[in-house]
């Protein structure tokens, strides 16, 4: 399965895909990469709801894009988070600077395809 | 030896095969009857080994990688083996956030998975000839 990129004016939303591991990690980091270079993107969110397996290259993804995002407050969240999603993320100290919702926030159903 | 079993694979060194390496090592565990975090723990702790093989050991190189799998009792072991660069300083390596790769988006938190998710995690390397990482977790706690 496929990650799936989304924007909602300034906002990236990223579905990710169902094993965040190294080579997929290494696809969304360029993908994202590419829309950043494209269009100004103050905020990414990224949807968890279809994900089963994730290792630190999904941590150093999200740290990438963090820096990438200039490391401001409330720039990154993470929607539809399991409980073993969560426990990684609360691990290896990313929940520090990533917003984790439960639910995803209704703006952010239209997206348009980038 | 009865209540033992031993599988090993050797496989290439491209990311492909980290998932390939995550779910031998899974399936082979079920005889272990774990439970569902206990398999999440193994395949993120196989994948960090794996990945770190492909990424610092080979350097993105095409080389093979082995993994021996073993059970014992309710115990399952683990040696992923490469014939990479070595690490010069493994102390220094294992640290938290430490990493050679930041400009990849490589977090540094590889060893620091292995050792939150496996009971014990051992790694023997010498430079220029190759790195091997044990690990074992006990099933059913």
């Amino acid at each position: 399965m496929k990650p799936v990129f989304e924007t909602t004016g300034t906002c990236l939303n990223i579905k990710l895909p169902q094993e965040l591991d190294h080579p997929a990690s290494e696809l969304i980091r360029r993908e994202s990469d590419r829309i950043m270079g494209k269009i100004y993107i103050r905020t990414i969110c990224f949807d968890f709801g279809d994900t089963e397996f994730m290792d630190s290259s999904g941590v150093g993804l999200i740290m990438g894009r963090y820096r990438a995002l200039g490391m401001r407050s409330g720039c990154m969240k993470a929607c539809h988070v399991s409980g073993y999603i969560e426990k990684l993320l609360r691990l290896s100290g990313v929940s520090r600077f990533l917003e984790v919702e439960k639910t995803e926030p209704e703006t952010q159903m239209e997206g348009r395809s980038v | 030896m009865e209540n033992s079993n031993e599988a090993t694979i050797i496989f290439d060194s491209r990311p492909e095969n980290e998932g390939l390496a995550r779910v031998t090592a899974a399936a082979f565990c079920t005889q272990l009857n774990p439970t569902l975090e206990e398999v999440a723990d193994l395949k993120t702790a196989v994948s960090e080994a794996v990945t770190n093989c492909i990424i610092h050991g080979y350097k993105g190189e095409i080389h093979k990688i082995r993994m021996k799998c073993r059970l014992k009792e309710n115990t399952i072991y683990l040696d992923i083996e490469d014939d990479g660069v070595g690490i010069p300083d493994i102390a220094k390596a294992m640290e938290p956030l430490y990493t050679t790769r930041a400009d990849q988006d490589r977090s540094g938190m590889g060893f620091t998975f292995m050792e939150a998710f496996m009971d014990e995690v051992k790694v023997t390397s010498q430079v220029g000839k190759g790195t091997c990482v044990h690990m074992s977790k006990k099933i059913g706690k």
